[in-house]
């Protein structure tokens, strides 16, 4: 007995188990299936519906965060734009302090905050901290008139991209210190961008998961902004290891 | 196997008599198959056997055969069918599947408002994409242009490729990462034409386009290894504007375009079936109307073709388009006449040359246009850097193939490089490739819309050289111009054919 039969009768099981699944579908079948069968019965008949449903999560997802990030026209109009900008990082958990001041606006991790800021109008503000928030592109919109902003952290934000980068030419005039460290979608492509900023002082590029090779990249940043102090730890590689490589990359090109 | 499915599909058909014993026969089976194996591995009478149950097996393929015909529902046909082939009706067929062409696609399964709702064929007639301007490109977008038109398209399609995840992301796959090097232009004027940038940069601004000035001091201070003498000014874009990897740009559209339902389909459009009305103008000429019917895909490396019924075709094919047109005889008619004017895109071969420089400017380097019309800008972080330039009209190179003329560097395009950036003296050329731009012989910008004389057909071509950075924004419109009857978003309506009958250039007013 060999090959038709074996398959003759491999054939009665698979029919067997179609049957089983038609049994299912109208549901009138006595015994229930074991349990992982079911499972993967719901999965298959529910299968786009899952995909519809994590598409919608997302898209509102990114709907909240726009919100978050939304103009803050109405403000601006009624409170000006330094305390429009206030108004919007202390809605978003960040903080910062005007100019010429000591004092440190900031919201707690509940997101409540003093609303004391709002005595000084027209006062520009200085230093911003927007770390571990979900400011983005948009709602960087927020703070272009800060023509005085000289320190701004942006530490740890998700949302900060290379499209983000190449908007902070904005505060080229002004903005001494930039913290973009553990900033997951940074890339090379946007820290080109900072070319823009002059007169940068201090850059923290601690940690960026999007660089490929850090070694080399901050060697480039270094001579990009020479009067930069630029600070890049949390990276494992051996910089000067990856240096002497680059030299010998050099050498060879040259040769 | 083959009789195993037979047999198979047999018992599916039969299927209703065994539902009630079905479960326990399953079990039996299973326990026996285990039992007879043995035996027969045990028996000494093969030989014989093989030869029966050789003859049975043929007859249950031939049986299966029958089988599978009778079942209802199967698509058997007399004829062997290439399942690469078009279907044979779509309601819009795109000719030319490079960024533009699934741009297009894109947009229109975008805004479809039932799922399914327009059937979109993509037609490419080349899978490698071997001379398609798209990959070929030097990938660059800037907003530095003098026609508001364009400026707009690039800053609409900036704001596209800024949100593109939102746009072409598909769940379940890898986010789109157009690895976009964020460095601006940077345009050189000399004397006599730094009034032009002048304009121009008042223009772009007034759009709303980050541009700003720079005087020659400026320049030097900004970029201390440019040598600047000539310059008067330089703008320079601070926003924007980069460079990016098309061949991501272009796989994203045609990913997420398919995964909204566009066919995609490899063939060459060979000939059009159309039919021809006879007009009067108001001036009372004759002119021909033609409406396409069908369009005749030609299967690569084969005879075999299949026409495409469809309603509207879209002419995305780039700098092969007016091949297109030429099919419907458009250009042959007499001279002044509507008939008589051509499509004015042609093919122009366009070098591009990397070369290595380990001195040269490094991350800050901009994508650099001197007036000479040399560009350059930076390739990776390695101290690489591609150029290129436009020659002449007098000495536009045969465009019979893609082979790149090494001379040209050396006369044309170092002499220029060398005395701009100083360090570029030492440099070593390590690769060259060229490109067909989609030249518009008439003035140079894309050509966006309808034929007069052509009731279905859509432009989308002839951008010389501005075509990849515009695609997002120029697909969207077209799928505007398609589907809701206008232009919704930007109005490019000057970008139409008229202005080629009429005789009314859109020329950018350029520094180079
Ligand atoms: C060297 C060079 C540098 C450039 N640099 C830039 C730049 O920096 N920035 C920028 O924005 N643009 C640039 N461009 C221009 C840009 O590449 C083009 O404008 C753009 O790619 C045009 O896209 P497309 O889809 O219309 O054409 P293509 O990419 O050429 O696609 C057309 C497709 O149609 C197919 N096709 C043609 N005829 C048929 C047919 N009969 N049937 C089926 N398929 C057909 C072809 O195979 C081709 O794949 C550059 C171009 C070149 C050559």
């Amino acid at each position: 007995m060999s090959a038709p039969f074996v398959s003759l009768r491999r054939c009665c099981q698979r029919s067997a188990l179609l049957n089983i699944s038609r049994r299912l579908w109208s549901s009138d079948s006595a015994s229930p299936p074991p349990l992982h069968t079911r499972v993967l019965l719901y999965l298959t008949q529910r299968f786009y519906d899952v995909e519809m449903f994590l598409s919608w999560t997302s898209r509102l997802r990114r709907k909240g965060i726009q919100k978050k990030n939304a103009y803050y026209g109405f403000t601006q109009k009624y409170y000006g734009t330094d305390i429009a900008a206030a108004y919007y990082i202390l809605s978003l958990k960040g903080g910062f302090r005007y100019v010429g001041q000591s004092e440190w606006f900031s919201a707690d991790k509940r997101g409540t905050f003093n609303w004391g800021f709002l005595d000084h109008r027209e006062t520009p503000l200085e230093e911003v901290n927007m770390s571990y928030t979900v400011i983005n592109y948009r709602g960087l919109e927020n703070l272009v008139d800060q023509k005085s902003l000289r320190s701004l952290s942006l530490r740890g934000c998700p949302q900060v991209d290379d499209w983000f980068l190449s908007r902070l030419h904005l505060f080229q005039d002004s903005l001494q210190e930039l913290d973009i460290s553990h900033c997951p979608h940074i890339t090379i492509g946007g820290l080109a961008a900072l070319s823009n900023l002059r007169g940068l002082r201090r850059l923290d590029v601690s940690s960026l998961p999007g660089i490929s090779s850090p070694g080399l990249v901050i060697i480039l940043l270094e001579e990009m902004l020479p009067q930069c102090k630029i600070t890049a730890t949390g990276y494992n590689h051996n910089l000067r290891q990856e240096e002497g490589e680059m030299k010998e990359e050099h050498m060879q090109a040259q040769r | 196997m083959s009789t195993w499915r037979g047999l198979h599909v047999k018992v599916r058909t039969a299927h209703g008599l065994l539902t009630a014993t079905s479960r326990r026969v399953t079990q039996r089976h299973t326990w026996m198959y285990g039992h007879l194996t043995l035996c027969q591995s045990l028996s000494t009478g093969r030989p014989l056997r093989d030869d029966f149950f050789k003859d049975l097996e043929a007859q249950m393929v031939a049986m299966r055969k029958k089988v599978s015909l009778a079942l209802p529902g199967s698509n058997w046909s007399p004829m062997e069918i290439n399942p690469l082939l078009p279907p044979e009706r779509a309601d819009i067929v795109i000719v030319g599947g490079g960024v533009m062409g699934w741009s297009i696609a894109y947009w229109l399964k975008q805004k479809e408002r039932v799922r399914g709702g327009v059937k979109v064929v993509v037609v490419e007639k080349d899978s490698t994409y071997s001379q398609a301007s798209t990959v070929l490109s030097a990938g660059g977008i800037r907003q530095q242009f003098s026609l508001p038109e364009n400026i707009c398209l690039s800053l609409a399609s900036a704001e596209f490729m800024r949100n593109i995840n939102e746009h072409l992301g598909v769940l379940n796959e890898d986010p789109v990462d157009l690895q976009f090097n964020h460095s601006g232009y940077l345009f050189l004027a000399s004397e006599e034409v730094a009034h032009i940038m002048q304009e121009n940069y008042n223009t772009q601004r007034s759009i709303g386009a980050e541009v700003c000035l720079l005087s020659a001091t400026q320049l030097k201070e900004k970029f201390p290894w440019m040598n600047t003498d000539g310059v008067a000014l330089a703008s320079y874009g601070l926003e924007n504007e980069g460079w990016f990897d098309p061949w991501t740009l272009l796989n994203a559209f045609k990913r997420k375009a398919i995964s909204l339902g566009a066919i995609q389909c490899y063939g060459e459009v060979t000939d059009f079936d159309y039919k021809t009305m006879v007009m009067t103008t108001a001036e009372g000429d004759d002119v021909d109307l033609r409406r396409i019917q069908s369009v005749k895909v030609q299967m690569s490396n084969s005879l075999e073709y299949q026409p495409v019924e469809c309603a509207i075709v879209v002419n995305a094919a780039g700098a092969f388009s007016a091949k297109l047109t030429e099919k419907l005889g458009i250009g042959f008619g007499p001279k002044h006449s509507i008939d008589g004017v051509p499509l004015p895109v042609e093919p122009r071969k366009r070098y591009v040359y990397v070369f290595n420089c380990p001195d040269g400017p490094g991350l800050d380097t901009p994508f650099l246009v001197d007036y000479s019309g040399v560009y350059f800008r930076r390739e990776g972080l390695g101290g690489n850097y591609i150029v290129g330039t436009s020659p002449v009209e007098a000495e536009e190179p045969d465009t019979s193939d893609l082979e790149v003329d090494h001379q040209f560097f050396e006369d044309k395009l170092w002499p220029h490089l060398a005395s701009r950036v100083p360090a570029f003296e030492k440099l070593k050329v390590t690769s060259a490739w060229a490109g067909f731009y989609d030249y518009n012989t008439f003035d140079q910008n894309g050509i966006i819309g309808t034929h007069p004389l052509i009731n279905n057909m859509y432009f989308a071509t002839g951008f010389s050289g501005h075509g990849l950075q515009h695609s997002p924004a120029v697909g969207r419109s077209v799928a505007e111009l398609i589907l809701d009857g206008q232009f919704m978003t930007l109005n490019l309506s000057r970008l139409g054919f008229k202005r080629i009958l009429s005789q009314e250039p859109m020329l950018e007013k350029n520094i180079v």
